[in-house]
C-alpha cells in the first residue's frame, strides 16, 4: 500500500485546484472535479482493502518522513481492516454526497468555493482515519473542525450561519483540549505517540489510575467531536450550514471521529474499566436525552441532528461496552441511513423552497415519489424494522450490552427505550412531511428534485436497505459476520464483547423490534389524522428549545466568561494598562509645559544665556584659585 | 615704553566686550554675525599673545584652527541668512522666533 499517500492526496490536490481556480472552471466544472476526485480515492481504498475482505491482508504502516525527529514523532500512516473501512465509508458515502451536492448548490455564487471545502474535509478526514500516531490523528482532528467550521458558515452573510460556525468551533475547542492533555500524558508515559508503541507498552507502563486518567481525557475530545453529553450543543445549530454539509459531515463521517477514536484505543480503554463504563453511560444517557428533545422538534433538520446525537450516542454505548465490531458496524449502517435522511430532507427543502419547518409541509409523497421512496427506506432502517440495515447493528450493541450484565442491563433497558423514541420521532417527521394535506404557505410548487440528486439517494437508499447484511449476528450460515471478519485483524490484541447465546439473541431481537413497532404505531395514530395535534406549550416549548440548556450554558458559561472578558478590556487594559502608559506621557507633558518658557525664540536672549554662563564659568575658576 | 602682553589683553577684552555687545544689541543678523568675528579674533589675539609672552607654539596653532573653524562658520551662516532674507525679506533675529517652545 505505498500508494495510501495517493487517497489522501488527490481530495487535496482538488482543494489547492479548486481555491485557486474554483471560480474560473465555474458550475458544474468544479463540482464534477471534487466528485471524481473523491470517488478515485474510493477505489484507491478499494483495491487496497482487498486482501482485508478475502481475508488474507494484514495491517501495514506507510512510513512518511521524521515530524519531530528529536521527540521520535514520525508522519506515518497506518493501512489495517479498521482505517480501511473508515476510508470506505468517508470517500464512498463523501463520493455520493459531492454528487448530489453538484445539484443542492446548483446557482450558489460561491459553488467552486463549496466544493474546495468539501474536498478539504474529506482529505482532513482521511488524515484523520489514516495517521498511524496520535500526532497524525490530532492534525486530522483539528483539520476536520476547521472544515467543520468554514462549511457551517458558508452563507455567512446569515448572522445566524456565522454565529452557528462560531459555536462549533468553540466547543470542539473544549473537547480538543481535553484530548490534547491525554496526548501530553501518553506522551510523559510512554515516550511515543505511534500506535503500536503506545498499545503495547501502554499495559506494562501505565497503570489503572493514569491508565483512567488518560481515557477520560480522551472521552472528552470524543464527546466535543462526536456530540455527546455535555458538549453536544454545536451540533443542532450547525444544521445552519447547507444540507450536503450536515449529512456529510454533521451526520455520516466527522461525528463518528469519536468513536473511531474510542475503538481504535481500545487497549487504552481496556485497561480502564471504569472509563469505559463511563462511556457506555455516557453514550446511553445522551441516546435516550436527544431522542426526547428530536421529539418537540419542528424544523426538519434539526430533528435529524437530535437523532444523529441519538444514534452517536448507541455508537458510544458499543464501544464503551468494548463492542467494537457492533459499534463500528452501527457507524456505517449510520452512515447510509442518516446520510439518506438528510439528502432526503434536502431534497424535500429544496422542492419547498427552502422551508424546514415541517408543519408547513404534508401531502408530499406523490409529487417527490423518489425522495418518499428513498426517504421510508432510512425511516424503517433508523427504527429499527428488520431486515433493514439499523436493525441488525442497533440490535448487536443492544445485545451486547445486555450480555455484559450488571450496570450494563440498565443501559440496555436505557437503549430500548431510545428505541421505541426513535421509531415515534421518524414517524412523526414523515407523516408531517409526506402525509396529510398540504400545509405549503403561498407560492411554494413542490417538484421532484434533479437526476444528479435523486440518484445519490437511490444508491444510499439501497446501501440503506441491505446494509445490515455486512454482519448479522444471527449468523445465517455464509451470510453473517462479514464485518467482524473483515475487523478482526485490527481488535486482535485486545478483549472484545461476546454476543449472548442465539436465543437470548432472537428474544432481545423481539424486545427491539417490538419497541420500534411500538413507536411506529403510536405515531401513525397521532399523527395521519386530518387535525393534527397542537403541539404548543408547557413541555412541548421546553423540547422545542432543547430543554434551554443554550440559555442554561449562556448563563452559567458564556455570559461569565464575557463578564471576564469585558472585565479585562475595559478596566485591565483600557484603565491599568493604558492608564500608565498615558500616565508617563502626562507627566513628561507637564514637565515640558514648566521648561518650555525658557525657549523663547530670540536669538538674541539665547546669546544673553551664553554669555553668563561663560562669565560665571570665568567667576568660578577665578574664584576656585585660577590665575595659578 | 615696550609693549608688553597685558596691553594686548586688555584690547583683546575691550575688543571681545564690543562684540559682545554688538552680539547683544543689534537685530541685524548680519551685523551680529561680524559681532561674532570679532570676538573670535579678540581670542585669536589672546593666543598669539600668550603664546609670544610663554614661548610656546600652541598659542598660534590655535588661532589657525580658530581660523578654519570661524571661516567654515562664515559660509554656512551667510548661506542661511541670505536663504531666511529671500524667504522672509528681512535679516532681524527678533522676527524669526520659529523656534518658540
Amino acid at each position: 500500500m505505498g500508494y495510501l499517500w495517493l487517497v489522501i492526496a488527490l481530495p487535496l490536490a482538488g482543494a489547492v485546484t479548486l481555491l485557486l481556480f474554483g471560480k474560473r472552471i465555474g458550475e458544474p466544472g468544479a463540482g464534477t472535479l471534487a466528485s471524481s476526485l473523491v470517488g478515485a480515492a474510493f477505489l484507491i481504498a478499494l483495491v487496497g482493502s482487498y486482501d482485508f475482505i478475502t481475508g488474507s491482508g494484514h495491517a501495514e504502516v506507510v512510513s512518511g518522513f521524521a515530524w519531530i525527529p528529536g521527540l521520535g514523532i514520525e508522519l506515518a500512516l497506518l493501512w489495517d481492516p479498521l482505517s480501511s473501512m473508515m476510508t470506505l465509508v468517508v470517500t464512498g458515502v463523501g463520493a455520493l454526497i459531492h454528487v448530489y451536492a453538484i445539484g443542492y448548490m446548483h446557482g450558489d455564487p460561491r459553488y467552486g468555493r463549496f466544493f474546495t471545502y468539501l474536498n478539504l474535509f474529506i482529505a482532513s478526514m482521511l488524515i484523520l482515519v489514516l495517521g498511524e500516531s496520535f500526532g497524525v490523528l490530532f492534525i486530522g482532528w483539528e483539520l476536520v473542525g476547521l472544515s467543520s467550521y468554514l462549511l457551517i458558515s458558508f452563507w455567512f452573510e446569515k448572522p445566524s450561519a456565522a454565529a452557528a460556525g462560531k459555536k462549533a468551533f468553540v466547543v470542539n475547542r473544549i473537547g480538543d483540549f481535553g484530548f490534547l492533555i491525554a496526548l501530553m500524558v501518553i506522551f510523559a508515559e510512554v515516550g511515543s505517540l505511534s500506535y503500536g508503541t503506545v498499545f503495547e507498552e501502554a499495559a506494562e507502563v501505565m497503570t489503572t489510575g493514569t491508565a483512567t486518567l488518560v481515557t477520560l481525557l480522551l472521552l472528552v475530545g470524543a464527546a466535543g467531536k462526536s456530540a455527546q453529553l455535555p458538549l453536544y450543543v454545536w451540533l443542532p445549530d450547525a444544521m445552519e450550514g447547507p444540507t450536503p454539509v450536515s449529512a456529510l459531515i454533521h451526520a455520516a463521517t466527522m461525528v463518528t471521529a469519536g468513536v473511531y477514536m474510542v475503538a481504535r484505543t481500545g487497549a487504552l480503554f481496556e485497561l480502564a474499566p471504569f472509563s469505559a463504563g463511563t462511556v457506555a453511560t455516557v453514550g446511553a444517557v445522551t441516546a435516550l436525552y436527544a431522542a426526547t428533545i428530536a421529539i418537540g422538534q419542528r424544523d426538519i433538520k434539526r430533528v435529524l441532528a437530535y437523532s444523529t446525537i441519538s444514534q452517536l450516542g448507541y455508537m458510544f454505548m458499543g464501544v464503551g461496552a468494548a463492542a467494537y465490531v457492533a459499534g463500528m458496524f452501527h457507524l456505517v449502517t449510520h452512515a447510509f441511513f442518516k446520510a439518506l435522511l438528510f439528502l432526503g430532507a434536502g431534497s424535500v427543502i429544496h422542492a419547498m423552497s427552502g422551508e424546514q419547518d415541517m408543519w408547513k409541509m404534508g401531502g408530499l409523497r406523490r409529487l417527490m415519489p423518489t425522495t418518499f421512496a428513498t426517504m421510508v427506506i432510512a425511516w424503517l432502517a433508523i427504527s429499527g424494522i428488520p431486515p433493514l440495515s439499523g436493525f441488525f447493528s442497533k440490535d448487536e450493541i443492544l445485545a451486547v450490552t445486555f450480555d455484559k450484565g450488571g450496570w450494563f442491563v440498565v443501559l440496555w433497558v436505557v437503549g430500548i427505550a431510545t428505541a421505541a423514541l426513535t421509531a415515534f420521532y421518524m414517524t412523526r417527521l414523515m407523516l408531517l412531511t409526506f402525509w396529510g394535506e398540504p400545509r405549503w404557505d403561498e407560492g411554494v410548487a413542490p417538484h421532484e428534485s434533479p437526476r444528479v440528486m435523486t440518484a445519490p439517494l437511490i444508491a444510499l437508499g439501497a446501501l440503506a436497505a441491505v446494509g445490515g447484511f455486512l454482519n448479522t449476528p444471527f449468523r445465517l450460515g455464509r451470510l453473517g459476520a462479514g464485518l467482524e471478519h473483515f475487523l478482526e485483524p485490527a481488535f486482535e490484541a485486545v478483549e472484545q464483547a461476546h454476543l449472548p447465546a442465539a436465543g437470548t439473541q432472537w428474544l432481545l431481537a423481539l424486545v427491539s423490534v417490538a419497541a420500534a413497532v411500538a413507536g411506529i404505531w403510536y405515531g401513525w395514530r397521532r399523527y395521519v389524522e386530518r387535525e393534527l395535534p397542537a403541539e404548543e406549550g408547557g413541555v412541548w416549548d421546553s423540547l422545542l428549545a432543547g430543554y434551554r440548556v443554550d440559555d442554561l450554558y449562556g448563563r452559567a458559561l458564556v455570559l461569565p466568561g464575557k463578564k471576564l472578558s469585558e472585565a479585562a478590556a475595559f478596566t485591565a487594559d483600557m484603565k491599568v494598562v493604558d492608564g500608565a502608559v498615558n500616565g508617563v506621557g502626562a507627566l513628561v507633558t507637564r514637565l515640558a509645559a514648566w521648561l518650555r518658557p525658557i525657549q523663547n525664540g530670540l536669538a538674541r536672549s539665547y546669546g544673553v544665556g551664553i554669555l553668563a554662563g561663560a562669565v560665571a564659568l570665568v567667576v568660578w575658576l577665578l574664584a576656585s584659585g585660577g590665575g595659578s | 615704553m615696550t609693549v608688553t602682553a597685558g596691553w594686548y589683553m586688555a584690547l583683546a577684552a575691550s575688543l571681545f566686550t564690543i562684540g559682545a555687545a554688538g552680539l547683544l544689541l543689534r537685530r541685524n543678523a548680519l551685523v551680529m554675525f561680524m559681532s561674532i568675528e570679532l570676538m573670535l579674533n579678540s581670542v585669536n589675539l589672546t593666543f598669539v599673545a600668550a603664546g609670544r609672552e610663554l614661548g610656546v607654539l600652541e598659542g598660534q596653532l590655535s588661532v589657525l584652527f580658530v581660523m578654519v573653524v570661524a571661516a567654515a562658520e562664515v559660509t554656512v551662516g551667510l548661506a542661511i541668512i541670505v536663504a531666511v532674507f529671500r524667504n522672509r525679506a528681512t535679516a532681524s533675529v527678533d522676527e524669526l522666533t520659529g523656534l518658540r517652545g
